[in-house]
């Protein structure tokens, strides 16, 4: 296994050029917070005006609606939702500046594509492991569409937060090279 | 004739809410535990620690093991013996699920309207409760908090009946595939075979409730329990798709009668967010 890479947002193309497949890094810093809501408001007030509720230039964006937090905490548990939903939004904010964002699971092909034309990177968080996670967040505001809840544009700093370097500028996808490693049955599937 | 208290299931149901949310049942983590020795790849082998870390954080601080809270999910036996009184049953859960959504610091994770605005319902309710009379004086009721990430990857296919055990496996193991990374593995498989095109997808959700590696009585159906996690555990899926040989710690089967016609299969994939637990009232 790779050695830890720390890193620091905002994120620069050099950083991203240095970034390849299964790189494990602590990533700390402000990142900003939105899944399946958020991106469709983001996107269409962008139609409209030409702007976002934040700039978003060398940005994260970590896809995750924690809950709420506990007197004490700072955030509630706040582990990775499912990335392939935002990927009808994501290729549009690569363009706008966006470098990285965190999810668990596969990109599809335009938003892998995306990656390679705009430098940037798609990072995996570990899916479902919430509470460990909440634990590397150390401030939260919310900045923007506080009216959906958990699903609010929140601005959070981090604090090494783990991630891996799922897809990179150089088109390696870890879930394909890792399932391909110990797979012993093949299947013609059509669901 | 006995009776039972409205306000008495509501108090039961807060707190069976609130305890699925914190506390991964123990086989479930014994499950993880033996994974790990057998998991070939080093990187599983540490994902699976990781699961482990998060249920332990979680279950010794009472916070939420995964931030997606759930569906919540109940299947209530109702004595037939038995009298509510002071409201009624439904009412009564509901008040369970959002008492527990705000005490328990849970997220609200139902949108009231699928299409149309897709509005936050604020406090998990309404609940999906299935309910079931039963001889007897007791109410039991199980819960399940479902993810919203494996439901989504969760499938039903009406398949000819010269289908058969193949065609089925075959489903099966393709939904396993197709569910990867985006389900969180290591899966809990329950799969529902017959009945109508519904019934097979409530027999799939039920089937998640059996004990982990407890096998069906019937000793035919076990056998093919037993084919699947085996070969789904060859599928290369691993723990988080990132590879590996532990993909699903269990699978689990229900049939029921069906008609001439049909073979329906409904498979519901559980991530490692493996909440459930039953309570007797």
């Amino acid at each position: 296994m790779s050695e830890v890479k720390r890193i620091t947002t905002p994120l620069t193309d050099e950083i991203i050029e240095d970034l390849k497949v299964g790189d494990r890094v602590l990533l700390s810093g402000v990142v900003y917070t939105a899944r399946d809501a958020a991106h469709k408001r983001m996107l269409e007030e962008y139609e409209k005006t030409g702007k976002l509720p934040f700039d978003i230039e060398g940005q994260v964006i970590y896809y995750v609606g924690p809950t709420p937090p506990k007197p004490g905490q700072v955030i509630g548990s706040a582990g990775p939702t499912t990335a392939y939903r935002m990927d009808k939004y994501t290729p549009k904010l690569h363009e706008l500046g966006l470098k990285a964002t965190i999810g668990k699971g596969f990109r599809t092909q335009p938003v892998k594509e995306a990656l390679k034309k705009y430098k940037a990177v798609y990072f995996a968080a570990y899916g479902g492991t919430a509470a460990l996670l909440s634990k590397h967040i150390v401030d939260v505001e919310i900045i923007a569409y506080e009216d959906l809840g958990t699903e609010a544009i929140r601005k959070l700093t981090f604090k090494d937060f783990p991630v891996i370097v799922a897809n990179d500028i150089y088109g390696g996808d870890i879930f394909q090279q890792g399932q391909e490693k110990y797979r012993k049955i093949n299947l013609e599937c059509s669901l | 004739m006995r009776e039972i208290d409205a306000s008495l299931i509501t108090e039961k149901v807060k707190q069976l809410v609130m305890d699925t949310e914190y506390f991964i049942p123990q086989d479930f983590i014994s499950a993880i535990e033996k994974a790990i020795d057998k998991e070939e790849s080093p990187m599983g082998q540490e994902i699976l620690k990781t699961i482990l870390d998060n249920a332990k954080v979680a279950s010794e601080e009472k916070v939420a093991y995964c931030q997606d809270t759930g569906y919540p999910v109940f299947f209530v036996d109702v004595g037939q013996d038995v009298h509510i009184k002071g409201g009624n049953i439904t009412d009564a859960i509901n008040e369970g699920v959002r008492q527990a959504t705000k005490e328990g610091y849970l997220r609200a994770s139902l949108a009231y309207d699928p299409v149309i605005d897709r509005k936050n319902t604020g406090d998990n309710t309404p609940a999906l409760i299935y309910y079931n009379i039963v001889p007897g004086d007791k109410i039991k009721i199980k819960f399940a908090a479902k993810g919203g990430g494996s439901e989504n990857q969760s499938r039903q296919k009406m398949l000819k009946p010269a289908d058969g055990w193949e065609g089925v496996k075959e489903f099966v193991l393709c939904c396993i595939a197709n569910a990867g990374p985006n389900a969180c593995p290591p899966f809990t498989v329950g799969v529902g075979i017959g009945g109508t095109f519904d019934y097979s997808t409530v027999l799939a959700k039920k089937a998640l409730f059996r004990h982990i590696g407890e096998r069906h009585p019937d000793p035919r159906i076990a056998k093919l329990e037993e084919e699947l996690i085996e070969e789904a555990n060859k599928l290369g899926v691993g723990p988080l798709g990132f590879g590996g040989s532990t993909t699903a710690v269990d699978v689990k089967i229900e049939v029921a009668p069906v008609h001439i016609a049909s073979l329906p299969v409904a498979v519901n994939i559980q991530c490692h967010a493996n909440r459930h637990k039953e309570i007797e009232i």
